[in-house]
């Protein structure tokens, strides 16, 4: 473009001084010549990762902390030397918890600034608006949070729990002897998607273990609910009925500290009504005063106590980045570590980092997590692993009651709805396909929510 | 390392030998060295079960200490001490006498791990161990918790414990405690018949949730005077539940005036819709958290006194950050509503990221003060310390509000600029100063309701964002104008939403106080208290 330009100018200066126009078109041509080696250099040098996080708005409270601890990630790649020889480069965005937002600066990561992978997302209707934009532009999303699941994508690679690796371990450890034989259930959740599938799936559950309907209490509340005195009094009424009581809340983000401060004033004890969380991390403690919380439960695959080398070294390095030694690590940055894995060694295997190719490559490559094992890529772009009970302890942390024996593979499709028990998800060729119906034998049909 | 062990064995050496009656102690050493071979959870509940079986009370200090989590393994040796957390090391002391008995590292201990069923055991195992405390408190505790966990083999310590009882409270609970045993236990039907009628009187939840277990697991007289029992109790129940309901919705009502007082006066006196003001409420509670953070930092006696110190500054910093508002943004647009809108919305956006960027993205810990944690009972109504607090201080601001407008100076200056600013400034008042200070007063009040909300809400940026469309509400409901108008909207509103939210759900509940409003607005459009006379067209 340059070097047009001051072409043009020195025709269009001809008869001036023939001296100045000579140095002006060579200046051009140099300068055009240096830019456009620059962007070549630019274009093979590094290859760039979009991060797809809210930094303002509501959901900046949990989503700035994964923006840093991919630009950590990205940063000790590049002190090992980068990926296939080239440095990586972190593209960070803000869609500013705006839906329709995040769709368009999905965009713009892929059509402009090209980058090869997106790391982001935390809410479900995030998740959702871009997945147009995903697979129209034909380019990766690694996805770290816990989610309701009935959901498989050839383009998104789900980091985070599916509900059989969260939410069903939960309510079995509840019903264990370790976990009180539970008899009767609070389902308390958040008025959106995530709680609402995934009390469905419970309560199916629920019903195939022999519980009652009139043993399981389901409530909604709105987005940031602070007055939770009804909610806390009906659920202590609930539990008065001679039978041991849970509760399993899938209360979202800043609903907990208020929801959790009211369970404390008004006396709900752990050891007699404990409650388990899926949404609740060592993030959301921090704000919290725990002392009258120790003994209420969290499901999670990751937690920041787990005395493991890795995971020493992750929050060592953790700390040092973030230049803050109070900063706690949680869950959906273990999936980010385990994805952002993955995909250099994706990327590695398939030696480009061109999108389809990279895809192909993801599935089946295995990489270590911070709880001591290995997490794999499945077929359904799910991945393995295990998953955790803690209490909540005096500090803050969580301690682990409870551990699966082995690693869970994610199920995409939960067994316990009508409508997705008979779709299984397989992106390896020759079935390629995320809704998969056994009973048909077909492709597609309902699933694509 | 050595040394020390071999100090510790012969400190043991020399207990056992000097205490020649405790050969028990010696056993229930034996019973506590168990705990280091446990595996799991049911093998750890087994060894409890062991050590309370023995009835010693010495075994309360190793239990209350494994159910608080502070039980070690020490790895060289496997004995098991109870330890004191400081720093990087942890003090060691013996678990039965409670001497100390040397420090180790955190690396070089195990802890015995608890969870919830275990902590339920140990706690009933500490009831009937703690029967005969000195302090009334303890007996009560213990007393709650046999109450909860009945037992046939509980009614022979209860029934001494009885005997021994001076204190009529603790007695009863002890009575109480006794008939719930009774009711498990294969006494005749009669002993059971009254232990029913005992604890029917009792009349709350606990003996509501004994009395149902009761029902379902006997027949013949003692289920039908149980089913009675029940019936009687969920009557009364009943009555407290309307009871609890208008306590919620005041309590509700007057987080709702905290939240909306401020804003009654920039948008209900001034007339400024203020999109800023959920941001003010923010940085009031933002001070709070500094204040405590200095507290904790430099002087940790003074925590309870925390929210009182964070009061005055809270009220400065928000009614600057108003005063500077004012001056720099809607001093321009006064009479330009949309534009006022649009301004104080974007006000409120830099404020929020200014905040995010200082204080980070994540919530920030405001402790309750003692004086505001838990809560106490009347009849069967549990009524929370920090709600009833919440209460009192906001009629406080609403009556201080209330005088500094209708009896100081300032207050009529600010109503006489309201209702006719020409004839104000004609009679020599400097309008543009009494504007100012009227947005940062009601900035400031904003901010005060900050430190409050702190108190049972999140301390995140997005605080305020919550706030503002129910403190909307709640002034154009009352009324424009009108200070009564916010009180009585306020609690009007909470207790109609508390009402509604047992029968509808939080969220359907919601939406039908918000198309009520509606359609009382469409009704009165200037709100319960307009403001009458001919000042308002202008």
């Amino acid at each position: 473009m340059v070097a047009v330009q001051s072409t043009s100018l020195g025709v269009w200066n001809m008869r001036g001084n023939f001296s100045t126009i000579t140095k002006m078109v060579s200046a051009g041509i140099v300068a055009a010549g240096l830019l456009m080696s620059a962007q070549a250099r630019a274009a093979d040098d590094t290859i760039k990762v979009g991060i797809l996080h809210s930094l303002s708005g509501t959901m900046a409270i949990s989503e700035t902390t994964l923006k840093d601890a991919m630009l950590m990630l990205i940063e000790e790649q590049n002190a090992k030397g980068g990926l296939l020889g080239k440095k990586l480069e972190a593209v960070v965005v803000d869609p500013a918890s705006n839906w329709p937002l995040f769709a368009e600066k999905a965009r713009e990561l892929i059509s402009k600034d090209k980058v090869a992978a997106v790391f982001g997302c935390w809410t479900s209707v995030s998740r959702k608006s871009v997945l147009p934009v995903f697979s129209e532009l034909d380019n990766i999303l690694f996805y770290p949070v816990q989610y309701e699941g009935e959901e498989s994508e050839r383009n998104v690679f789900y980091t985070g729990a599916a509900p059989n690796q969260q939410a069903i371990p939960a309510v079995d450890y509840l019903m264990s002897e370790d976990g009180g034989s539970v008899k009767r259930w609070v389902l308390e959740g958040t008025d959106y998607v995530y709680p609402r599938t995934t009390n469905k799936i419970l309560e199916a559950y629920l019903k195939a273990k022999g519980v009652a309907a009139e043993d399981i209490m389901v409530n909604y509340t709105p987005f940031g609910f602070s007055d939770w005195q009804t909610e806390v009094s009906a659920i202590k009424k609930f539990g008065s009925a001679g039978k041991k009581t849970a509760v399993v809340s899938t209360v979202n983000g800043d609903a907990n500290v208020p929801f959790y401060k009211e369970l404390g004033n008004q006396g709900i004890k752990a050891e007699d009504i404990p409650v388990m969380a899926f949404s609740v991390g060592e993030e959301e403690l921090a704000g919290l005063d725990t002392a009258p919380l120790v003994g209420h439960l969290a499901a999670w695959n990751y937690f920041e106590s787990v005395d493991t080398p890795e995971n020493k070294k992750f929050i060592a390095d953790w700390h040092k980045f973030i230049k803050n030694d109070k900063r706690t690590t949680n869950d959906p940055m273990e999936a980010h570590y385990i994805g952002f894995n993955m995909w250099v060694k994706a990327v590695e295997k398939a030696g480009t980092t061109d999108p389809d190719k990279v895809i192909d490559a993801m599935i089946g490559v295995s990489v270590p997590n911070l709880t001591g094992g290995y997490s794999t890529m499945m077929p359904n772009h799910h991945i393995t692993k295990p998953v955790l009970i803690g209490e909540i302890q005096a500090d803050g942390q969580f301690e682990t009651v409870s551990q699966t024996s082995g690693l869970v593979m994610g199920d995409e499709w939960s067994d316990y709805l009508p409508d997705s028990k008979d779709l299984i998800s397989d992106w390896r060729a020759p079935l390629s396909c995320g809704n998969f119906n056994v009973a048909t034998g077909k492709c597609g049909g309902k699933g694509t929510n | 390392m050595i040394f020390l062990r071999a100090l510790g064995l012969v400190l043991l050496f020399l207990l056992a030998n000097l205490l020649p009656a405790n050969a028990a102690e010696a056993d229930l050493r034996a019973i506590i060295a168990k705990f280091a071979t446990t595996s799991n959870f049911s093998a750890t509940e087994a060894v409890v079960r062991e050590l309370a079986a023995t009835g010693d009370p010495l075994v309360e200090r190793p239990l209350a200490a494994l159910a608080e989590g502070d039980l070690y393994v020490r790895k060289a040796d496997s004995l098991v001490f109870v330890g004191k957390e400081g720093g990087d090391s942890v003090e060691l002391l013996d678990p039965l006498s409670g001497e100390k008995s040397g420090e180790a590292a955190k690396s070089d201990i195990t802890k015995i791990k608890v969870n919830n069923t275990l902590r339920r055991v140990i706690r009933d195992a500490l009831g009937t161990l703690t029967l005969r405390a000195k302090e009334p408190a303890v007996r009560i505790a213990a007393a709650v918790t046999m109450f909860k966990t009945p037992d046939a083999t509980n009614i022979e310590p209860l029934d001494a414990a009885i005997a021994a009882e001076t204190d009529a409270n603790v007695k009863v609970l002890f009575e109480q405690a006794r008939a719930a045993s009774v009711l498990v236990s294969d006494k005749p039907e009669a002993d059971k018949l009254a232990a029913v009628a005992l604890i029917g009187a009792r009349g709350d939840r606990d003996a509501l949730s004994l009395l149902t277990s009761v029902e379902a697991n006997s027949q013949g007289a003692v289920k039908d005077a149980a089913t009675a029992a029940i019936g009687t109790i969920n009557s009364t129940l009943a009555f407290w539940d309307a009871g609890q309901n208008i306590w919620y919705g005041i309590s509700l009502g007057s987080v709702l005036l905290l939240a909306a007082i401020g804003l009654a006066i920039t948008f209900g006196v001034m007339g400024v819709i203020n999109m800023a003001h959920g941001e003010m409420v923010m940085l009031g509670a933002y001070t709070t958290f500094v204040v405590q953070e200095v507290i904790r930092n430099s002087f940790p006696g003074l925590f309870d006194w925390s929210l009182v110190i964070a009061l005055p500054l809270a009220f400065l910093v928000a009614a600057l950050v108003g005063l500077a508002i004012e001056r720099g943004v809607i001093r321009f647009l006064y009479g330009r509503p949309l534009e006022t809108l649009l301004a104080t919305w974007g006000v409120s956006l830099i404020l929020q990221q200014a905040v995010r960027t200082i204080f980070g993205p994540t919530n920030q810990e405001v402790g309750n003060p003692s004086w505001m944690s838990g809560s106490f009972d009347v009849g069967q109504l549990a009524i929370t310390w920090n709600r009833l607090w919440i209460l009192v201080f906001s009629l406080c601001v609403f009556a201080l509000l209330l005088y500094v407008m209708k009896r100081t100076p300032w207050g009529l200056q600010m109503r006489a600029v309201t209702a006719n600013r020409r004839m104000a400034a004609s009679m020599g008042i400097r309008t543009p100063w009494v504007d100012a200070l009227t947005f940062a007063l009601g900035s400031g009040i904003a901010g005060i309701a900050g430190v409050a909300l702190s108190q049972i809400d999140n301390v995140s940026p997005n605080l305020g964002r919550g706030y503002i469309i129910d403190s909307f509400m709640v002034v154009v409901f009352g009324g424009v104008g009108n200070l009564w108008g916010t009180l009585v909207g306020a609690f009007s509103l909470g207790i109609v939403n508390k009402f509604l939210e047992p029968y509808a759900g939080a969220v359907l509940g919601k939406i039908v106080v918000l198309v009520l409003i509606i359609l009382f607005i469409q009704k009165r459009p200037r709100g319960l208290f307009a403001l009458k006379g001919r000042a308002v067209e202008a």
